[in-house]
């Protein structure tokens, strides 16, 4: 069985499009989350956690040549734009057929059921696969990408399905990007719902009264060559998922789905509850989603564990929010820094866990990240420096 | 380790068959909805909820439903070790169309909870894991066509690293009045001998998926 | 009031897909959550956008949803009170 190493992460959420700035503006406190009145993603002002679409632009010039014919939609500027930059953290061959490309995405071109929009890219491309096909032309890749759509953990399972790729030899690279868009589709289905907040998402925290909606992209590079990866990469120890069997909307009352994907990542990766260093969790800031988590750890015995949500930086990524949040992770293992989570005050749920209040620098070896989503889906993975 | 297809059932467009043999064609054809009704009645099942469902996830209950009839899988492995690998082409379009309906015009504009919640493609695994209380990891992964090896290799790893005792996996692929499905039991094989394997079983491999997969949807050509 | 209740039972019927329901198998006072009809959490939000599109009664905390949904004569009464 093969070591699987991960590094290379890039970044691109409301906070910036790369890693670095992405982690200056969370040390700094800073929120991508404003309030949105423009009426396009809804018609009444909601806050939400936007890419910057004219940076988007002029940095997806640089890469593409001006010459070129190919048309791109705003989500595969964005696959585009951070597995580039991606690759230049990295000395991988991402056109060699033992690299397969993973990307997970809840709803891809989603915006192209706007007919307008599917005027000018065809209706083909709302199908997630030419989506993909896209992504893994531009990059000459010869292998059909994996497309996980698993809801909220699409992310996470990209990683864990990576891991056991290389670990089995069966691809010696792999590269996961996630990305979702922002979109009146997503919206109007999460207002339906009514677990939108009206300011932004206050994760654990009492007041805490619904999610915010985000966007953006993240990619990190797996491979089974360490000597692959400029900066030292962090070995990728083992995952798992889960279902709660018991709604297809709301999270279990229990949290035993996600303590069964915790208990079983933990197993494969041959670590215990103690060397556990930081929990990255899924805190969508709704709150069933919240209560549920801090039960699920509290039964694994990780109570004291420092733990946080990146939601209250950037909003719930959906598809995306696995790898993004993982890269951030990995940048506070990097940096030996626990990262505040933000939106929290007052404890707002019935379990003492730790949730981080501020920034702190700790030696992190291990870290535990996880994701809970629609259809009763958990799942959990663990990273650990070499 | 060998894995065996324990059983399997198709249903490409209103036949319903199993280990290829066919259990359930309607009297009528009459596009996706008649045809899931007319199953659901025919096999006795009792959950209302199926009534709620979107026609990608009535389509995979349908094929779970079916494919476990008389198994009692749960007796034989945990459900913690119990998961489903679905794959599809078309995601879950149709009901993304139906709900981008309700919010195009901003005069009435009321989008519905019932169909948003739909518009994952992994609710009909979280279906079937509810309806059979199958607690194990389960996950949708799209490809264009059925694909063996992706399909083989998701579930054979979910084996190997210990994840799974038992899976469902296969295709469910729905769009309007074009539908199929394909789905297999796999378990580890009860009579390993020395060479691991036996003559009673249908071993798990691309090959025997690829070539089921013709064959179920050879009639229809 | 009886008039709006039948129509109530068919609306409810259709929204909520109950596929093998008759407005007659729906009692007016029966309740609609829990041991009733067996509804959920979305059927509850089903309900509150059928109030707002065929009524134009706008609920704005879903917590008040537990009462006016309490029963279809509940619901009816809500309705005839707030309808503009």
């Amino acid at each position: 069985m093969k070591t699987v190493f991960a590094g290379a992460e890039n970044i691109i959420s409301s906070l910036g499009f790369n890693t670095d700035e992405n982690i200056r503006n969370i040390l700094n406190g800073n929120t991508g989350i404003a309030i949105d009145s423009n009426g396009i993603y809804s018609p009444l002002p909601l806050p939400l956690s936007k890419v910057d679409y004219s940076q988007l632009e002029s940095l997806f010039k640089d890469v593409i040549p001006t010459n070129e014919q190919r048309q791109f939609t705003r989500l595969e500027k964005m696959f585009i734009l951070s597995i580039t930059d991606a690759l230049k953290q990295s000395k991988l061959n991402i056109s060699s057929a033992d690299t397969l490309i993973i990307i997970t995405t809840t709803k891809g071109n989603i915006d192209l059921l706007d007919p307008v929009l599917q005027e000018s890219f065809g209706k083909q491309r709302v199908y997630l696969h030419e989506m993909a096909k896209v992504v893994t032309a531009y990059f000459n890749n010869p292998n059909p990408a994996m497309i996980v759509s698993n809801a909220c953990i699409s992310g996470i399972l990209g990683i864990v399905y990576g891991e056991r790729l290389i670990r089995s030899g069966k691809f010696r690279n792999v590269l996961v990007s996630g990305g979702d868009l922002m979109s009146e589709f997503i919206v109007s289905g999460f207002q339906s719902f009514q677990s939108l907040s009206e300011k932004a998402c206050r994760p654990f925290d009492k007041s805490r009264d619904g999610l915010t909606i985000g966007e953006g992209c993240g990619t990190i590079i797996m491979s089974s060559d360490p000597a692959l990866f400029i900066e030292t990469p962090i070995k990728v120890m083992g995952g798992a998922g889960s279902n709660d069997a018991n709604h297809i909307s709301g999270p279990s009352r229990t949290g035993e789905g996600l303590f069964l994907a915790i208990e079983q990542a933990m197993k494969l990766s041959g670590i215990v509850p103690d060397m556990i260093d930081t929990i990255s969790a899924h805190g969508t800031a709704t709150d069933y989603n919240d209560e549920m988590e801090a039960r699920a750890f509290s039964r694994a015995g990780l109570e004291n564990i420092p733990v946080n949500s990146y939601k209250g930086y950037i909003g719930h990524t959906l598809g995306a929010a696995g790898v993004i949040e993982t890269a951030i992770s990995l940048q506070s293992m990097r940096k030996n820094t626990l990262f505040r989570s933000a939106g929290y005050e007052q404890h707002g749920v019935s379990k003492n866990i730790n949730v981080i209040r501020k920034n702190k620098e700790k030696e992190i070896t291990t870290c535990l990240k996880t994701g809970s989503g629609f259809g009763g889906s958990n799942a959990a993975v663990v990273f650990q420096k070499i | 380790m060998s894995l065996v297809i324990k059983k399997y059932c198709s249903i490409v467009t209103d036949r319903i068959n199993v280990d290829g043999r066919t259990v359930f064609t309607p009297d009528n054809q009459d596009g996706f909805k008649k045809f899931a009704r007319a199953a659901y009645r025919h096999f006795q099942t009792d959950y209302p909820k199926f009534f709620k469902m979107d026609s990608l996830s009535k389509l995979g209950f349908l094929s779970v439903e079916v494919l476990l009839k008389g198994e009692n899988v749960l007796s034989k492995h945990s459900i913690e070790k119990t998961g489903l690998i679905l794959t599809n082409a078309s995601s879950s379009l149709e009901i993304d169309e139906k709900h981008w309906d309700t919010i195009r015009d901003r005069g009435q504009y009321f989008p519905s909870p019932s169909n948003f919640v739909y518009t994952l493609p992994n609710i009909m695994a979280g279906e079937a894991a509810i309806r059979h209380e199958f607690r194990g990891e389960n996950t949708v992964l799209i490809s264009k066509a059925f694909n063996a090896e992706l399909i083989f290799n998701t579930a054979d790893l979910a084996f190997k690293t210990g994840a799974l005792e038992c899976c469902i996996c296969g295709w469910v692929e729905q769009y309007g009045n074009k539908y199929e499905s394909l789905l297999f039991l796999v378990e580890r094989s009860e009579h390993e001998n020395e060479e691991g394997k036996s003559e009673e079983d249908v071993i798990f491999e691309p090959s025997i998926l690829l070539k089921i997969y013709k064959r179920e949807r050879a009639w229809k050509n | 009031m009886e008039e709006l209740i039948q129509k109530l039972k068919v609306e409810i019927i259709e929204v909520l897909n109950l596929e093998e329901m008759e407005p007659e198998d729906i009692d007016s006072d029966d309740p609609l959550f829990g041991e009733g009809l067996g509804l959920d959490s979305i059927d509850a939000l089903e309900l509150i956008v059928l109030l707002e599109k065929n009524y134009g009664i706008r609920i704005e905390d879903p917590k008040d949803g537990r009462k006016i949904f309490f029963s279809v004569r509940t619901m009816a009464e809500y309705i005839t009170e707030n309808q503009k």
